[in-house]
Formats: structure tokens, C-alpha cells, sequence
């Protein structure tokens, strides 16, 4: 996609994103709520029309959308949204009849972990086996780029972890899949690529190492003094033994002595909140 | 072809697993016939026998029930929850969505009619209808009018909360006026004014017509003009109104 853009009204909440998602990608779109993360995955989806800008989603512009591109994508949405009178099973099985080469219903419960409650009604689920369901339905249609948006949101961190376990084997299955997520974490673990949205703009974007590496690499704390110093550096390794020479030499401790990788929630802390 | 027929069973399972839709359009109408009619089946209203006259009146009750009512708020309450904005994102194409939806409408309005002259027969001493075929076209005509009127209705209600609010606060008042249960005639000058508009009164006029005197639908040409015209404005309103999505903020 190339300069898109859009507005609400006459508030622009898109300002010419520019971004590229390869075959069998994990790429996760990374921001602060309000951010414009849903009105880009809602575009890309064909949900939404833009204002500006180019985009191709599987060769196809998703404003024209029709039965031969919804088969081949796979959507979560942000809210659960599915009839509470069915069961699991059968909203599970009438989804996969919308699709021209399903994949089989059981096998997709048993991926997402609510095989033991599939005669169970939807209104009886919890939260996280909703948004299980939710995928579920994603993945039904056995399609070839998935679309999730906020995934995990609202779930404990057990249920997280299980969720991250299949959508990495959603990705051994050679899917290509965009995920938004406000947890740096999600995007750490899973993602080949981030970018990272601020206000409607693209603010940073690469593999999450490279974008570690963009970005001062290594905090080291102490306190002196009983004051606490933090340095931030590119170059740990000279700046600790510095430290500690110095801290031998006058005989004295480095209290409470850390030494700490930056995460990308820090990159991420930093680059949302530039210029904000 | 085969989406449509699935999607309709679907939707059939929808319906009757929802007990609160299956009581207020299925079992409601059939409720009222037992109750008015036990009450009042052996007078007379507009000269002819209480019973029938209710009968033919709740036919009409029946199908603005589940073809407007219950499909509207069905869809407002399915829209509000995301799931038309889900189905809208698969394959299924949205015009074989509808089309199972209101199909699947007409269905429950063709059992509960069934069950309304069985129980009008048997229970309240009604009478057969004098003309089934043309009372059947009318009651089709009827409902699919109504149904485009529900699908346009949706696009005025903004919450699922306030779905039957708005939906009940159009057709009980309508009910009352267009005639279902009491002769229009009997009515105040202002519930008469509403009626000479409301498509109900034109509906259940066609009804009688059929299941009492028997007339040929040739005949009735006036109330098929106006129901149809009804179903054309509520298909246009529908058309520029209707929404797939939840009205979030």
C-alpha cells in the first residue's frame, strides 16, 4: 500500500502510509489506541474505503472485494460477533460452508484449542474462547492471509501464550499474517516485522531486533549517593567497565547494579511518544 | 443456489432457537386468536361472526409481527453485535444473506398462518377462508411489503436496545388503528386518519376480502397498488439506509 490516507469527517486520521507485507510474513502493526491501527486493517480488508493512496492486497484492490478475495483472506475483528444460539461446532461448519475449499471444522477446533467444548452453545463461552472461536472462524476458509486485530486483548497471560502457540502454527502453515496489537511483547514474539503507528503516520518500521538495534541498546542503572543514574548506551560493554574501574578504584560498591536490554516497549515508548 | 438453501436452514435454526423471537412473532399471534376469540368469537363485528373476523384481522397481525417486526429488530440486534459486519467479510455474497434471511421470515409466517386456521377451525369455530389461493397471495404480497418495510426500519434505530423501543412504537399503535382487532369504523377520528394510510389497513382489508367474501384479487386493485407501493418506498429507503455495520462510536 502507498500513501494511503483517510478521513473521519474532516479530521484526517491517515496521513500516506506506506507499507509492504510479503508472502508468508508475520508482520504486526504496532500503536497506541487511536492510532489509525483498525482503520488500516478495516481498509485492507475491504471494509472501509480510503480518501488516497494505493493498495493491493493479493493482487486485488480490496475496494473491489468480491467472493474470490474474501475466500482467500481470513478475518478477526476486533469484537467478537457471532449468533449465541449455535454451537461451536455449527457456526464453525456453516463458516466453512461460505468458503469454496474449507478446511475441516474439527481440525481447525482442535487447532485453536476448544475442541472439548464444541457442542457447547456461543453465549456459554468465555471471553478468551470466544476470540479462540473468533479465529476459528478466521481460519476456516483456509485462507492465505489472515487479518488480526487485537487478537489477545483482554486475555490473561496464559491464554496469551496459548493464543501466540497458534498463530505460530498458522505461520509454519505458510499463512501470511497481519496482526494488530498494542502489546510489545505480542509483536517481540511473533513478528518478523513492526511497524509502528503514531497518529495516522508510520513512525518506525523493521524487524524488531533491527529496530532494538535503531535505538539505544542498553540501559544500565545504579543508584549513588542514594540517587538513582541511568545511562543509556550503544556501547555497554566500554561504558561498564568504565564504571566499575572507577567504582574499584575509589573502593566504593555500584549499588543496586542493572543491566538491561532495551525491550521494544521502550523503542516503542520513545518513538509514540516523539513529538506527541 | 446450494449457499441459499443452507444458509436458509441456518437461519430457520436461528430463528426457532431464539425463544424471545419465536414467542413475540410466532406464538403471540396465536395467543391473541385463542384469547379474543374465546372472548369474543361469538359476536358480531362488521356483520360477520366474531371469530372469522378475528381470524382474518390476526393473519394480518401475524405477518407485519414476524416479516416487520421480528426481522427488524433480528437485524438491528445481529448488525449492533458485529455479526452482519462478520458474515459481510466472507465469501457468502450479502444479497444471499438477505434473500435467506427474508425467506426464512416467510417461512415462519407460512407455519404460523397453517397454525392460525387450524386453531381458528378447531378452537374458535372460525371459518374456512372462502378463497385459499387468493388469500395466500395476499398474505405473500403482505409479507414481503412488510419485510422491505423492516429493512428500512432498521436504518432509523441506532442501538439494539432501543430496536424494539422504536420497532413496537411503529406497529402496536398500527395495529390498533389499521383495524386487527375491531372494525376501523368504531375508531376515533384520528386513529382513522392513520388508517386510511397504513399499509396494515390495506393488508387486512385484501385478507377479508379473500378469506371472507371470497372476492377475486382482480378486484382488489387499489390495495395491491398501495402495498406494493409501501414495499417499493420501504425497498428504496432500505436501499440508501441499511447498514452492515454496528453504529460504534
Amino acid at each position: 500500500m502507498h500513501d494511503l490516507r483517510k478521513s473521519y469527517g474532516d479530521r484526517e486520521v491517515l496521513h500516506g502510509l506506506d507499507l509492504a507485507v510479503e508472502t508468508g510474513e508475520v508482520f504486526a502493526l504496532l500503536g497506541p489506541n487511536g492510532a489509525g491501527k483498525t482503520t488500516t486493517v478495516e481498509i485492507l480488508e475491504g471494509y472501509r474505503r480510503r480518501d488516497g493512496g494505493d493498495v493491493c492486497v493479493l493482487g486485488t484492490d480490496p475496494e473491489q472485494a468480491d467472493a474470490d478475495f474474501r475466500a482467500r483472506i481470513g478475518i478477526v475483528l476486533q469484537s467478537s460477533a457471532v449468533y449465541p444460539t449455535l454451537t461451536v461446532e455449527e457456526i464453525v461448519a456453516l463458516f466453512a460452508g461460505y468458503y469454496p475449499a474449507p478446511r475441516d471444522p474439527d481440525e481447525v477446533l482442535v487447532l485453536v484449542g476448544l475442541e472439548d467444548k464444541c457442542r457447547a452453545r456461543v453465549r456459554t463461552l468465555s471471553g478468551g474462547q470466544l476470540r479462540r472461536l473468533d479465529l476459528a472462524l478466521a481460519l476456516v476458509g483456509d485462507p492465505e492471509l489472515i487479518f488480526l486485530d487485537e487478537p489477545t486483548t483482554g486475555f490473561d497471560p496464559a491464554a496469551r501464550r496459548q493464543a501466540w502457540n497458534t498463530l505460530r502454527g498458522m505461520r509454519e502453515l505458510g499463512k501470511t499474517i497481519l496482526l494488530t496489537t498494542h502489546y510489545m511483547e505480542e509483536a517481540e514474539t511473533l513478528a518478523d516485522r513492526v511497524a509502528i503507528l503514531r497518529n495516522g503516520r508510520i513512525v518506525a518500521t523493521g524487524p524488531p531486533r533491527a529496530l532494538l538495534a535503531e535505538h539505544v541498546a542498553v540501559e544500565i542503572r545504579f543508584r549513588r549517593d542514594g540517587e538513582e543514574v541511568v545511562i543509556d548506551t550503544d556501547e555497554p560493554t566500554r561504558v561498564l567497565h568504565e564504571l566499575t574501574a572507577e567504582a574499584l578504584a575509589a573502593g566504593v560498591e555500584l549499588e543496586a547494579l542493572e543491566v538491561q536490554r532495551r525491550s521494544l516497549e521502550d523503542v516503542y515508548l520513545e518513538v509514540t511518544r516523539e513529538g506527541a | 443456489m446450494k449457499l441459499f438453501g443452507r444458509e436458509l436452514l441456518a437461519q430457520q435454526r436461528l430463528f426457532w432457537r431464539s425463544r424471545e423471537a419465536a414467542f413475540f412473532t410466532f406464538a403471540l399471534p396465536i395467543v391473541f386468536l385463542l384469547l379474543l376469540g374465546s372472548v369474543y368469537g361469538d359476536d358480531e363485528i362488521d356483520g360477520i361472526r366474531g371469530s372469522t373476523f378475528l381470524l382474518a384481522g390476526l393473519l394480518g397481525y401475524g405477518v407485519v409481527a414476524t416479516a416487520f417486526a421480528g426481522l427488524a429488530i433480528t437485524l438491528v440486534v445481529r448488525r449492533e453485535s458485529g455479526v452482519l459486519k462478520r458474515v459481510r467479510g466472507t465469501p457468502l455474497p450479502t444479497s444471499v444473506y438477505l434473500a435467506a434471511v427474508i425467506a426464512s421470515t416467510l417461512v415462519v409466517v407460512a407455519l404460523e398462518v397453517v397454525v392460525q386456521l387450524l386453531v381458528g377451525r378447531y378452537v374458535i369455530d372460525a371459518d374456512w377462508p372462502a378463497s385459499p389461493g387468493a388469500l395466500a397471495l395476499a398474505l405473500f404480497l403482505g409479507s414481503v411489503t412488510f419485510a422491505s418495510l423492516g429493512l428500512a426500519v432498521t436504518g432509523l434505530v441506532r442501538s439494539a436496545e432501543g430496536s424494539s423501543a422504536v420497532v413496537n412504537a411503529i406497529y402496536l399503535p398500527l395495529t390498533f388503528a389499521s383495524g386487527v382487532f375491531f372494525s376501523v369504523d368504531s375508531l376515533p377520528g384520528f386513529l382513522q386518519a392513520i388508517a386510511t394510510v397504513s399499509p396494515l389497513t390495506y393488508l387486512l382489508d385484501l385478507v377479508r376480502a379473500e378469506f371472507i367474501a371470497g372476492r377475486d384479487l382482480a378486484d382488489s386493485g387499489t390495495e395491491i397498488a398501495v402495498l406494493a407501493g409501501w414495499g417499493l418506498a420501504g425497498l428504496l429507503v432500505a436501499l440508501r439506509w441499511f447498514r452492515w455495520e454496528p453504529r460504534e462510536a
